[in-house]
């Protein structure tokens, strides 16, 4: 390994929701093909660091990096915008509710992105597209609308979307938390085969089984800031902390 | 006491129908005026900076607050007295684009507004930047999202078009008139003009289920 720089770095990162503290100065970092999922209870403000990860949440305090690029940095407003745009070209989202465009189909909803923020020609944004839904399963369905898929469906052209633009990084917010059960095996699958191409995650999840599966390393958040974090083996099995402790027992037993 | 006789119509109906091609020609204008420009004032009263923005919310303000043939008769006989000349048709056309402009701009305001946030930053998350985002996400969601309350906008623009007779254009009321003034038989000339206006919004409305029934298979 030559690139030891982490391709994301947090330092001190502080927001403030009002008068509310959501991020009390959280530093954490992710290497170049790991895989960390951030695990807490709902309002621990692990969706908000992941969204200030590309600047949807605007941080109060601190610093985020991508791949050595400042993500947060102060510039007037017309530049920061053409900054902001590059660097979230670079990363991909997933949302808990997929937000596809329900106005395209599911080719164009893929191909939009490359074509006009790369200049990416028709016929191969869509031989891109076809080679993103065949990854995820869905090449049958690239002339489709997305009203007529299955929620693990769409969540799946999520994916292809966002890797259409062959991101560094992908963020997963949640993924399948609005999902039928039957239906998260799917996506997670997916998830699953992103992680063996060694493409680096961050995953805020509900799912303590499948982040045990999938992470290198796993955070576990609470009340604004980072408890505990350990390979998901240490983590899981033996928390260090009491907070850990009683957030794991309730959701085993729940 | 005269009896109602149609057998007079046939005679005149290539008037009629000069009459009938001028409403259709300014209410086609009109429309697409008054849906670009109402789409043009929903963006900048929801985007603009308060420069642009306080003046187009007077303008629309003082639009909605007065009649429209008021306003046909500022533009057409007004402002030639500060040396801006517009003819009578083109005061026709600017007339009903902006009057109706002011309407669809509430309507489309209202559809950008209720369009979900997430929309916006599955956008912004590729890449897109702010006007990218509403170019590419949001306007083409508005406008399918509000096809019939615009609709609706459309067909009462086709009817108040016979307002820009008062200023002399030959549309379809106007012609009945040059008829009726010729003839004397305003019953039967006006109920020609009325099944003729029946006509164009039986046409419309057919368009408009078929606009409504494309948008509904992509949502």
């Amino acid at each position: 390994m030559t690139d030891v720089r982490p391709m994301i770095e947090v330092r001190g990162a502080r927001k403030f929701f009002g008068p509310l503290e959501v991020l009390k100065g959280i530093d954490f970092s992710v290497a170049r093909g790991q895989i960390v999922a951030v695990i807490g209870p709902s309002g621990s403000g692990k969706s908000t660091l992941l969204r200030s990860i590309n600047h949807l949440e605007t941080l109060d305090g601190g610093e985020v990096w991508l791949d050595g690029v400042q993500v947060n940095q102060t510039l007037a407003r017309r530049p920061f915008e053409r900054h902001i745009n590059s660097v979230r070209q670079q990363m991909g989202m997933v949302f808990q509710h997929f937000n596809l465009f329900p106005h395209l189909s599911v080719a164009e909803n893929i191909t939009i992105a490359p074509m006009k923020l790369k200049g990416m020609a028709k016929a191969d944004a869509r031989a891109l597209a076809l080679k993103m839904l065949d990854k995820v399963g869905l090449a049958d369905k690239i002339d489709a609308f997305p009203a007529r898929l299955s929620g693990g469906q769409k969540q799946r052209v999520a994916i292809a979307r966002a890797l259409a633009m062959q991101p560094k990084v992908m963020l997963f917010d949640e993924a399948t938390s609005a999902l039928d059960p039957e239906l998260v095996d799917e996506v997670n699958l997916v998830m699953k085969q992103l992680a063996a191409e060694h493409m680096t995650m961050v995953i805020v999840t509900h799912e303590m089984r499948f982040a045990a599966e999938v992470a290198d390393r796993v955070i576990f958040m609470a009340d604004g800031a980072v408890v505990e974090e350990g390979k998901p083996d240490d983590l899981f099995r033996n928390p260090v902390q009491e907070r850990t402790r009683s957030f794991l027992k309730k959701f085993l037993n729940g | 006491m005269q009896g109602l006789d149609f057998s007079i119509v046939p005679e005149y109906l290539p008037l009629i129908g000069k009459g009938l091609w001028w409403t259709v020609v300014i209410s086609v204008i009109s429309a697409l005026f008054s849906i670009v420009a109402g789409m043009g004032f929903a963006l900048i009263v929801l985007y603009a900076s308060p420069v642009v923005r306080y003046p187009v919310r007077l303008f629309m303000w003082l639009f909605m607050g007065t009649p429209l043939l008021l306003q046909l008769f500022l533009i057409y006989f007004g402002l030639v007295q500060i040396g801006i000349d517009i003819p009578a048709l083109w005061s026709g056309i600017i007339g009903l684009s902006l009057h109706f402009a002011v309407y669809n701009a509430d309507i489309f305001r209202a559809g950008i507004a209720s369009l979900d946030k997430g929309q916006t930053e599955a956008a912004r998350s590729l890449g897109f930047g702010a006007w990218q985002t509403r170019l590419y996400i949001v306007v083409p969601q508005a406008l399918r999202n509000t096809v019939p309350a615009v609709g609706n906008m459309m067909i009462a623009l086709l009817k108040e078009s016979s307002i820009v007779s008062m200023i002399g254009i030959a549309e379809l009321v106007h012609s009945a008139q040059l008829v009726i003034s010729e003839t004397y038989r305003p019953f039967e000339f006006y109920l020609t003009a009325a099944a003729l206006y029946y006509v164009l919004n039986l046409i419309l409305e057919a368009v408009l289920r078929g606009i409504e029934r494309k948008v509904e298979l992509s949502r």
